[in-house]
């Protein structure tokens, strides 16, 4: 295949991953993924290197505009990026003595975790229980609603601490934001309001990404010929997907059909995976 | 009243840093992609086995002398490095953000989670 047509494949692939990424709130590195090792052949490697870097620059991007509204809770979100780094860090050293068949198994597995969280009914949660060790570390905070600020706090620290060790293993290990494995971590452990969990958990993606990025660059994993249409193709992907969220409300039946695509997707990886054919 | 003052301007230094970084570094990635189509967009490449990458994007020296001498994937590179180095950049001005706010905790954490990552830097020199 010739550059110019390959490019432009990966382009258009890219777009629509970060489109569908942004709209479901998956992210687009959970898409692109398999669409670059199964329909294109392309070597597993460079598809996670280049699928990290669109990563930095959709996470920094939307990143962006949350913290001016003050939603993110900078101070957890700081907290928890040494739990994420660190994670990243030794998940992007492990990555080169595992065979790529667990990686591809590994992958398929998280992929189907991410669709069934995303299909989750998101019902807002604010505690006010103290915790002495939450309150030490001033990770209770406040967030804008129309009603005005609320005021929560944030629950079983260490227990959040260790699941973003976790997060930052796999999506060092395998180029993906593991923003579903974060707002579990948050949501479901820390027990944060669901808004200030996705806003921050995006927060931290761009840095656990880099962690790990700073790794594949000098190990060759991130070529730049693959990269380039992938984190343009990506982020103006989510760029348009955040365009249409403001403009329509239900997006119920986007975010089964997304789950049904990353099942179909998720399953093929790891029939490859087994197979050894990846 | 004034800590949270600090707080939101904080806020406002971060998300400036992410969009310029993101919005700069992804021009030089798109300007790199064109010059390497021009230049490359004919030839055939195969990606199913993993070789690294050529010399002249693996190291600093490397790509810029080719960002010089206008070769594309050279400057595709320095956007990316760049893009990489965008959240780096804001941990480093978090910390100065809470040394400007006295909070010293959080001085020393922002500062542990920028150990870790330019020890994962090296590490990767290494292996």
């Amino acid at each position: 295949m010739s550059v110019t047509v390959l490019t432009l494949i990966i382009l258009i692939g890219s777009y629509l991953a970060g489109l569908l990424g942004s709209l479901t709130g998956l992210g687009g590195g959970v898409v692109i993924i398999p669409l670059l090792t199964i329909s294109l052949g392309i070597n597993i490697h460079y598809a996670i290197g280049a699928s990290l870097i669109s990563v930095i620059a959709t996470s920094s991007g939307s990143a962006a505009a949350y913290v001016k509204e003050g939603i993110t809770n900078i101070r957890l979100g700081m907290f928890l990026e040494i739990a994420t780094t660190a994670g990243a860090m030794v998940g992007a050293l492990i990555a080169v003595y595992i065979p790529t068949n667990f990686i591809a198994v590994l992958f398929g597995v998280i992929l189907i975790l991410s669709a069934v969280m995303s299909l989750r009914k998101k019902a807002e949660q604010i505690h006010q229980q103290k915790s002495e060790l939450a309150e030490k570390l001033k990770l209770n905070g406040t967030f804008p609603t129309p009603a005005g600020e609320v005021s929560y706090t944030v629950r079983n620290v260490g227990g959040g601490f260790f699941m973003m060790l976790f997060a930052g293993v796999i999506s060092g290990l395998l180029g993906i934001g593991s923003g579903a494995l974060k707002v579990l971590a948050m949501d479901g452990i820390m027990r944060i309001p669901f808004k200030v969990s996705t806003t921050t958990s995006n927060f931290m993606i761009g840095v656990t990404a880099a962690a790990s990025a700073v790794v594949y660059l000098q190990r060759g994993y991130i070529d730049p010929g693959i990269a380039m249409p992938v984190a343009i193709g990506v982020l103006l992907g989510a760029l348009s997907g955040s365009k249409i969220l403001v403009h329509t409300s239900s997006s119920g039946w986007l975010r089964w059909v997304f789950a049904v695509v990353v099942t179909i997707l998720a399953s093929q990886m790891i029939y490859k995976g087994i197979t050894g054919t990846i | 009243m004034t800590k949270k003052f600090k707080d939101t301007d904080m806020q406002a230094v971060i998300g400036w840093i992410l969009r310029a970084g993101v919005l700069v570094s992804m021009s030089i990635v798109f300007i790199g992609g064109v010059i390497y189509l021009y230049r490359h967009g004919h030839a055939h490449v195969d990606y199913t086995t993993f070789v690294g990458v050529p010399d002249f994007v693996s190291s600093p020296g490397g790509i810029i002398r080719g960002i010089f001498t206008l070769r594309g994937r050279a400057i595709i590179q320095a956007g990316i490095i760049l893009l990489i180095a965008t959240p780096v950049i804001r941990v480093i001005f978090s910390a100065i953000g809470f040394i400007i706010e006295k909070d010293y905790l959080y001085t020393a954490i922002t500062l542990v989670v920028l150990l870790i990552i330019f020890s994962s830097m090296l590490s990767g020199h290494a292996g």
